[in-house]
C-alpha cells in the first residue's frame, strides 16, 4: 500500500517558541490514524500546517493523489483543499448565517464551475450546474442525517448536528484525506458512540484516509489503527493503540490526565 | 541645500501638528479598535475655541491653548459616552459609520453657529513673530513655538502613559480589555480617559494650526484628520511612538512635495504613501503582523 | 402557470412595468416636472451605487470607503466619450467603457489591498478615491477643477429604467450563483471558506471588480443626465452618502438598499426646505440609526417583488423556494 501523506521534519516557530518541531508522519491509503497528546501539544498546529493555514518554518509535506506526488508545504488552504485534503475545526467554523444546505453547496460547487457570464445572465450551464450541486448536496445531507434541517440556519442547529454538518461540508469537497479536529468534543457518551460508528462507515463508503485529533480515548482506542502521540510539539510515540497505551513516555506526558 | 533645510524646518512644524492629531487616533484605535473619524472635528473645535479665547476674551496664547485642550478633552468624553459606548458590542462597521455621523454632526453644527466663512486667527504678540536667520534658513519663533509646544505635550503624554496608574490601566485595557476588567480595572473610565487625552491633544493641535496657517473654517478638520490617520497607520496604528514618526514623516513629505514639485499634488502623494504602506507593510513601520488564531 | 419562467416574469415584471408606465405617463402628462425627474434620476443612480457597494461591503464583507472614486471614473469616461461621439452608440460605448475602466482600476487596486483587514481596506479605498479626485482636479483633458460641461444628455426615463432594473437584476443573479456564494462564504468566515476550497482572494477581487463596474456605470448615468460634472462631486462625502444608504438598508440586503435609497430620497426632498439644518439632521439621523438599529432597516433579509406581484397574479402561489442570498 502506498503512502497518501508523508510529513518530514515539519517545524513551526511562533516568535521564539517552537510549537511543532521535526514532526514526521506517514499515512497509508485507507488508514485511520489518531493524533493525540495533552493540551497545547501542538496537534491543531500540525493540522494548520498540513492545510496551509500557516506556512511551515521548515520541513516537507508530500501528498499523493492518483499516483502523482504534490509538495504542499506553504501552499494556500484552498489549494490544499482542492488537492484533496478536507478538514473540520476544533471550534466549529460553519457559515452560521447561511442555511445548512448552502454550507454544503459552497463546498460542493468548487468542483462544479461555470462562467461569470452564465451566472450574470442565467445561461443554461447555470441552471444545469445549480441543480446538480443541489442534488448532490441533499444526498450528502441525507447521508449525515441532516436532510430534514437543510433549510435551517446553521446557527440554529443543536451542537451535535453542527459537528455533523462540518463533516458533511468537508466531505462535500470530495477529499481523499480527511482531517478531523476533535470531532467528539462536547458530545455525550451516546453521541460519541454514534459518531465512532459514523466515522468508520464514512471511511469505507468514501474510500477515505482519516487523521483525527481526539481527546476522547474511547473513540480513539476503538477505531484508530495507528496513533501518533505529540507532546511539546514533538512526536514522542507512535504505533498501535495497545503499544501506545503501554508506552511509559506517553503515560508520563499524560500524567494527571486520563489515559 | 538651504532650500532643503528650509523645507524640513517647515515640515517639522506641520509634522508636529499631524503627530499631535495622530496620537489621538492611535490611542483610541489601540484601546477600542475604532477609527475615530470625528477626531479631525475635535481638532477643528479646538481651533475655534482658541480663536474665541484670543479674539473675544483677549487671552494669551498659552491660556487659550489650555482652555482649548480642556474643552476638547471634555468633548471627546461626551462623544465617547453618547455615541460610541452603546455600540461597543456591535460590528465595527456600525461603529465606524457612527464616527462618520458624529464627524458630520460636528462640522455642520459648527457651521450653523459660526458660518462657513474662513476666520483669521488673531496676530501673536511680537516676541512670537520674530524670526532667526541661520545661514540662509529662516526659523520663525512661530515654528519654534509649534514644535516646542508639541514636544512638551508629547513628553507629558509619554509620562502619563508610562508613569501613572491611569496610563498603566490604558495599556492594560488595550492589550486585553476582558483580562483588565477581571483585574479590577474600570474599563469604561479608562476608555473615556483615553478619549480625553487624545481629544485634548487634538485641541492643542487645532490652536497650533490656527497659528500656523492663520485661518480656520468648519471643514478644516477633514483633510488633516485623514492625513493624521495616514500618519498613525504609517507608524503602526495603536503604537504611540509610531504616531510621532508617522506625523513627522507625513509633514516632511508634504512640504517637500510642495517645495520641489507642486503643492497641487501634495495630498495625492500622502494618500499614495498610505496605499503603498498598506500594501507592503500593513502593520506599519513599528507594528508586528499578527495572525488570527484558528 | 406551469412554466416557472412565465410566472417569475409575471410576478416580478408586472409591478415593474406598472412603475415604468406610471412615471412615463406622469412625464407625458406634465405631472412630473424637471425637478421631480432630477430626483428620480438621483434615486436611480443611488440605487445602482448602493446595490453595487452592498455587493462589496454587505455581501463580501470588504469595507470600502471609496465608491465615489469608481463613480468618478465612470462619469468622466462616459462624459468624454459622449462629447467626442454624441450619438446613442457613442453613449452606450461610453457607459460600457466607463464601467470597464472602473472595473479595471478596481481590479488593480483590489488585488494588493484586499488582503488587508477590514478597516485598513476602508482607508486604502478612501485614499484611492482621493487620489482619483485630486488627479481629475489637476489634469488638463478633464478640464480640472472647473469641471466638464456640455455632455450630451442621453439619459431619459427609458434608460434609467433599463439600467437600474438591469443592474439590480445582474447583481442579484451574481449573488445567487456559485460566484456570489463564494463571496458570502468569505464574509462569513474566510478561514473556513478557504478550508473548503474557496479561493478567497479571487472571490474578493471578483466582487470588488464587479462592484466597481456598476459604480462606474452609475457615474456614467450621472454624467449623461446632469451633463455637467466636476471632481468635487465625487469626494469623500459622496462615498459616505452611498455607504449610508447601504448601512441604513442593511448590509447584505439588496432590497434593503433599494428601500433605503427611496427613503433617503424622500427625506432629503423634505429636508430641502431646511437648508441650514439639513446636514445636521442628516448626521443626527445617521448616529441615531446606528445607535438604535446598527443592523439597518432590513438586517440581511430580503423582500421580494413577488409580494407585490401576487396582487396581480390571482392564483395562490406555492411556498417560496428558499431564498438563496442572505
Amino acid at each position: 500500500m502506498t503512502d497518501i501523506l508523508r510529513v518530514d521534519m515539519l517545524t513551526r516557530h511562533f516568535g521564539g517558541l517552537a510549537a511543532v518541531s521535526n514532526v514526521g508522519l506517514r499515512l497509508a491509503e485507507g488508514e485511520l490514524v489518531g493524533l493525540i497528546g495533552p493540551n497545547g501539544a501542538g496537534k491543531t498546529t500540525v493540522f494548520n500546517l498540513l492545510t496551509g493555514v500557516y506556512p511551515p518554518s521548515a520541513g516537507t509535506i508530500t501528498f499523493s493523489r492518483d499516483g502523482r506526488e504534490l509538495a504542499l508545504g506553504g501552499r494556500k488552504p484552498d489549494v490544499v483543499c482542492r488537492a484533496g485534503i478536507g478538514r473540520t475545526f476544533q471550534n466549529i467554523r460553519l457559515f452560521k448565517d447561511l442555511t445548512v444546505l448552502e454550507n454544503v453547496e459552497i463546498a460542493l460547487q468548487q468542483n462544479h464551475r461555470y462562467s461569470l457570464a452564465a451566472s450574470f445572465f442565467r445561461l443554461p450551464p447555470f441552471a444545469r450546474t445549480e441543480a446538480l450541486v443541489r442534488e448532490e448536496s441533499m444526498e450528502l445531507l441525507a447521508l449525515m442525517g441532516l436532510a430534514k434541517v437543510a433549510g435551517e440556519q446553521a446557527r440554529n442547529l443543536p451542537y451535535g448536528d453542527q459537528r455533523h454538518l462540518e463533516i458533511a461540508r468537508a466531505l462535500a469537497t470530495r477529499p481523499t484525506l480527511l482531517l478531523l479536529d476533535e470531532p467528539a468534543a462536547g458530545m455525550n457518551p451516546a453521541e460519541t458512540a454514534e459518531l465512532t460508528g459514523l466515522i468508520a462507515r464514512l471511511r469505507t463508503e468514501f474510500g477515505l484516509t482519516i487523521l483525527l485529533i481526539e481527546h476522547d480515548m474511547s473513540l480513539v482506542m476503538k477505531i484508530c489503527e495507528r496513533i501518533y502521540v505529540l507532546d511539546h510539539g514533538v512526536v514522542i510515540a507512535s504505533g498501535s493503540p495497545g503499544e501506545v497505551r503501554a508506552n511509559p513516555r506517553v503515560i508520563e506526558a499524560y500524567l494527571g490526565e486520563e489515559v | 541645500m538651504e532650500q532643503l533645510a528650509q523645507q524640513l524646518i517647515n515640515g517639522l512644524s506641520l509634522g508636529s501638528i499631524y503627530a499631535l492629531i495622530a496620537l489621538g487616533y492611535t490611542m483610541v484605535y489601540g484601546i477600542i479598535q475604532l477609527i475615530n473619524f470625528a477626531h479631525g472635528e475635535v481638532y477643528m473645535v479646538g481651533a475655534y475655541v482658541g480663536y474665541a479665547c484670543m479674539t473675544f476674551a483677549r487671552l494669551g496664547f498659552f491660556e487659550s491653548l489650555l482652555i482649548a485642550m480642556v474643552v476638547c478633552g471634555a468633548l471627546g468624553v461626551v462623544i465617547e459616552r453618547v455615541a460610541y459606548k452603546p455600540l461597543r458590542d456591535s460590528t465595527r462597521i456600525a461603529a465606524l459609520i457612527t464616527a462618520i455621523g458624529v464627524s458630520l454632526l460636528l462640522q455642520y453644527t459648527m457651521m450653523a453657529f459660526v458660518g462657513a466663512d474662513v476666520r483669521t486667527y488673531p496676530a501673536l504678540p511680537d516676541y512670537l513673530t520674530a524670526s532667526f536667520h541661520i545661514g540662509g534658513v529662516v526659523i520663525s519663533a512661530q515654528s519654534l513655538l509649534i514644535i516646542g509646544t508639541s514636544v512638551l505635550l508629547m513628553i507629558a503624554l509619554q509620562f502619563i502613559v508610562h508613569r501613572t496608574r491611569l496610563g498603566k490601566a490604558m495599556r492594560a485595557v488595550s492589550m486585553d480589555a476582558d483580562a483588565a476588567r477581571l483585574m479590577g480595572i474600570n474599563v469604561d473610565n479608562t476608555i473615556s480617559f483615553t478619549f480625553m487625552l487624545g481629544s485634548a491633544l487634538a485641541g492643542a493641535a487645532g490652536v497650533l494650526v490656527g497659528v500656523y496657517y492663520n485661518s480656520i473654517n468648519p471643514l478644516m478638520g477633514v483633510l488633516p484628520g485623514l492625513k493624521a490617520f495616514v500618519a498613525a497607520v504609517f507608524g503602526g496604528i495603536g503604537i504611540i511612538p509610531g504616531a510621532l514618526i508617522g506625523g513627522y514623516f507625513i509633514g516632511a513629505a508634504e512640504t517637500l512635495v510642495s517645495g520641489y514639485f507642486s503643492s497641487l499634488y501634495k495630498d495625492a502623494v500622502v494618500f499614495a504613501i498610505l496605499i503603498l504602506v498598506l500594501i507592503f507593510r500593513p502593520a506599519g513601520l513599528l507594528g508586528k503582523n499578527v495572525r488570527e488564531k484558528v | 402557470m406551469a412554466n416557472p419562467m412565465v410566472r417569475t416574469l409575471l410576478t416580478r415584471g408586472v409591478p415593474l412595468l406598472l412603475l415604468y408606465a406610471v412615471v412615463l405617463a406622469g412625464l407625458n402628462l406634465g405631472l412630473i416636472d424637471d425637478y421631480l425627474m432630477a430626483t428620480i434620476a438621483t434615486l436611480c443612480i443611488n440605487i445602482v451605487l448602493a446595490v453595487s457597494l452592498n455587493l462589496i461591503t454587505g455581501f463580501t464583507g470588504q469595507f470600502s470607503l471609496g465608491h465615489a472614486g469608481f463613480m468618478a471614473i465612470g462619469a468622466y469616461t462616459t462624459g468624454l466619450i459622449t462629447i467626442a461621439v454624441p450619438t446613442v452608440p457613442g453613449f452606450i460605448a461610453g457607459l460600457l467603457a466607463g464601467g470597464l475602466l472602473a472595473a479595471l482600476v478596481g481590479f488593480l487596486i483590489g488585488l494588493p489591498t484586499l488582503r488587508l483587514r477590514g478597516d485598513y481596506l476602508a482607508i486604502a479605498t478612501l485614499g484611492l478615491a482621493e487620489i482619483i479626485r485630486i488627479l481629475l482636479n489637476n489634469v488638463e483633458f478633464t478640464n480640472g477643477a472647473a469641471g466638464l460641461a456640455g455632455i450630451p444628455q442621453m439619459m431619459d426615463w427609458n434608460w434609467f429604467f433599463i439600467l437600474t432594473v438591469g443592474s439590480v437584476l445582474l447583481i442579484r443573479n451574481f449573488l445567487r450563483s456559485s460566484h456570489g456564494r463564494n463571496a458570502i462564504a468569505v464574509r462569513e468566515d474566510e478561514i473556513a471558506a478557504e478550508s473548503i476550497g474557496v479561493d478567497a482572494t479571487r472571490a474578493k477581487v471578483l466582487s470588488f471588480t464587479v462592484g466597481a463596474f456598476f459604480g462606474g456605470l452609475a457615474g456614467g448615468m450621472y454624467a449623461s443626465y446632469f451633463y455637467f460634472i466636476k471632481p468635487d462631486t465625487f469626494g469623500f462625502l459622496k462615498s459616505i452618502d452611498i455607504l449610508v444608504i447601504v448601512v441604513l438598508g442593511g448590509l447584505g440586503s439588496l432590497s434593503g438598499s433599494v428601500i433605503a435609497a427611496v427613503l433617503l430620497a424622500a427625506i432629503s426632498t423634505v429636508l430641502q426646505q431646511f437648508t441650514a439644518v439639513r446636514m445636521i439632521l442628516y448626521a443626527l439621523l445617521l448616529v441615531i440609526i446606528m445607535v438604535f438599529r446598527p443592523q439597518g432597516l432590513m438586517g440581511s433579509r430580503e423582500v421580494s417583488l413577488r409580494i407585490v406581484g401576487r396582487l396581480f397574479t390571482r392564483k395562490p402561489t406555492e411556498p417560496d423556494e428558499p431564498e438563496a442570498t442572505r
